[in-house]
């Protein structure tokens, strides 16, 4: 009797075991097929030789990661990161007061976060031709201006790093609230209560309790800013109209107009390794990435 | 309970004046007015939902009362926020600052004031010392076993000598032995320092055991506070009378009074109690502690109550018998092993020494509240 129970509920488990292999399949597929596979031939790829015409020639060659070298591909590299760090200060210095607003009135809270995530659902192409409107020279606010008589000629605003670091923290103003709302909305009250019931003010509160116990929002929301800052070429394209050159721009200049792809790949790929690298800091220094899915 | 006494200045260091809290349409706290004396361990005692918690959260100043006034050594500090307050609270769940150290944590309202490093440094020592917590400074919070936690939240609120310390439930996480130690642990700390605490429970042993006086409150207003003899002895409300430990309540009036005694009438029978604090014609409760109530074979002059027995309950160390009487309200009694005991079916006579029988009078505040509330509701 007792054998047979024991049979059984191997066969259960068992079954159990398939069942939950089968269930992974269609994740697993579409990882392997539409991740893992496609990096793969990338890695391959960069280290190809560029043939006529934009073919590939299979030869192996660590020209493209040599090429990378050059004093011009460097520039592009340190105004990225220029562009992306900018972006990404100015985002958390914005957003840490908004998420912490939006934590604060429970009541509203759902309003506020929709009235935050309604220009990210708006097509992007749409929100960031509206800034082109707004900053050109016969543009809104230079009109604006010269109606007060506050200027005489029209201010630049497009088409340099500042209109490009605007568009960028327009667009990714969400990523950052997102999980700076979600630690704040975590904390627990009490810390609050229990700094201010031993002597320190609203200030430092703040400085000590608050902002310490919500860091690991704070870095989720600098992962989530800066990593698509350095590939977002959609806004440079736009923003930046063709004197501001960012990594994204060059990768897709490369797929496209120069048909260079073994140095595209390339590029990717030293650009996945830095994200990567940042992950992994990111984990080191405590955060979790399950809230950089919020 | 004697040397409590001379120990307390009678000095009044928080009072509370005609304190009111509405949430919206909800009175939490009801008209309420307090001493709180220098040096004295006070408890608030009262089911959930009693305004105790509230209470203790306007003193320290996390609520603001809507009316009323607060005075915290002859200050009104109603409109203070907590950080400007001299009181220091231990939380519920310790609220312990998880990104600092069990050193850091102590030290923090002194690095707030910005007192000298070697002097925060000693005073945390010594903190480490009174809380036998020595050794643990580099611990992180979550190293920590909840009886450790304790310790550093007590001592993270004394260092600051208070004038007052708000506790909070604060033994509520614990198992129960470690409770019964801290307890001890607590009062041991409070006789040390010579610090007024002030300590919300709802659990009455505790209070019982810790406090040199209790309030006990329900539905927003303190019902009686005393000290625990008396509380636990001359409860001076029906609620104070069941909810400190157990007692049966009979509903009587007073049929007549001499030098003696004061005969009671009640619906299954009759019975005496002390004729003090009862006048011919009242209506009151009568209360009768399970370990005080009597029985035997024989009708007892003064009463005439029958009960039949119906069950008896073991638990360790007595006896509980439970009788019936003939409306079917129970009886209880706690008897010790030693003595003869019925049998279930037998009819017995209920009696107490007159001086157990303590009355209560039925119209309290309490009962005319509640009676308000319903008639709202």
């Amino acid at each position: 009797m007792k054998i047979i129970a024991n049979k059984e509920y191997l066969k259960i488990k068992r079954r159990s075991k398939l069942s939950e292999i089968f269930m992974c399949m269609p994740l697993s597929v579409w990882v392997v097929c539409l991740i893992l596979l496609p990096l793969c031939y990338l890695l391959f790829m960069s280290f190809m030789t560029k043939g006529p015409m934009g073919t590939i020639k299979y030869v192996f060659s660590v020209d493209s990661y040599v090429r990378m070298l050059e004093p011009e591909y460097f520039s592009v590299f340190k105004k990225s990161l220029y562009i992306a760090f900018i972006s990404t200060v100015v985002n958390i210095v914005l957003g840490y007061p908004m998420a912490y607003f939006i934590a604060s009135k429970v009541k509203m809270s759902s309003t506020l976060m929709l009235m935050l995530m309604l220009p990210f659902w708006t097509c992007a192409l749409v929100t960031i031709y509206s800034f082109v409107i707004m900053f050109s020279n016969a543009g809104l606010i230079n009109n604006f201006l010269m109606a007060l008589g506050i200027i005489d000629k029209p201010i630049d605003m497009l088409y340099n790093n500042f209109s490009v670091s605007v568009g960028m923290v327009y667009e990714l103003l969400p990523f950052a609230v997102m999980p700076m709302y979600s630690s704040i909305e975590k904390m627990d009250k009490n810390f609050i209560e229990a700094s201010k019931d031993l002597g320190a003010g609203p200030i430092k509160t703040f400085f000590k309790i608050t902002l310490p116990l919500t860091k690991p929002g704070i870095y989720a929301a600098i992962i989530l800013t800066f990593i698509p800052c350095i590939g977002y070429y959609m806004i440079t394209d736009m923003l930046g109209g063709g004197t501001t050159l960012l990594i994204g721009n060059v990768i897709y200049n490369q797929f496209t107009a120069a048909r260079d792809w073994p140095f595209g790949a390339a590029l990717s790929c030293i650009l996945s390794a830095a994200i990567i690298l940042m992950m992994f800091i990111y984990t080191k220094l405590g955060g979790d990435l399950d809230n950089l899915g919020a | 309970m004697g040397d409590f006494k001379e120990k307390t200045k009678d000095e009044v260091i928080v009072s509370l004046l005609n304190v009111e809290k509405w949430y919206g349409n909800n009175n939490v706290v009801k008209n309420m007015s307090m001493k709180i004396k220098s040096g004295e361990f006070l408890t608030l005692l009262g089911p959930s939902g009693c305004g105790k918690t509230t209470t203790l959260r306007m003193i320290s100043g996390f609520e603001e009362p809507s009316s009323g006034v607060i005075k915290i050594e002859n200050e009104s500090v109603e409109l203070k926020e907590p950080y400007e307050r001299d009181v220091n609270t231990v939380f519920q769940n310790y609220a312990l600052f998880p990104n600092m150290t069990v050193y850091d944590n102590i030290a923090y309202g002194l690095k707030i004031k910005k007192v000298p490093k070697a002097e925060i440094h000693e005073r945390v020592e010594e903190m480490l010392d009174l809380v036998q917590l020595k050794g643990f400074e580099k611990r992180r919070i979550d190293q920590m076993s909840g009886g450790q936690k304790q310790r550093v939240a007590i001592a993270r609120a004394l260092i600051n000598q208070p004038k007052v310390l708000l506790l909070d439930e604060p033994l509520g996480a614990l198992d129960l032995k470690l409770r019964k130690q801290m307890q001890l642990e607590l009062k041991r700390l409070q006789k040390a320092l010579n610090i007024t605490f002030v300590y919300v429970t709802h659990d009455q042993e505790e209070a019982l055991t810790m406090s040199d006086r209790i309030a006990v409150m329900n539905g927003g207003i303190i019902e009686q506070l005393d000290t625990p003899k008396n509380i636990y002895e001359k409860p001076s409300t029906k609620f104070v009378a069941t909810f400190i430990g157990e007692s049966n309540i009979f509903e009587a009036s007073v049929i007549s009074v001499d030098s003696e005694k004061a005969s009671l009438g009640m619906e299954c029978g009759s019975a005496s109690i002390l004729p003090e604090e009862v006048a011919f014609g009242d209506h009151i409760y009568v209360s009768v502690r399970p370990e005080d109530m009597r029985f035997d074979k024989e009708p007892v002059e003064g009463f005439n109550i029958k009960a039949k027995v119906k069950e008896f309950i073991y638990i360790g160390n007595i006896t509980k018998m439970i009788a019936t009487m003939s409306n079917g309200d129970e009886i209880k009694f706690t008897r010790l092993h030693t003595g003869k005991l019925p049998q279930v079916g037998d009819v017995i006579n209920v009696y107490w020494s007159l001086k157990d029988g303590i009355p209560i009078p039925m119209e309290t505040n309490a009962e005319f509240e509640k009676l308000k509330e319903l008639s709202i509701s």
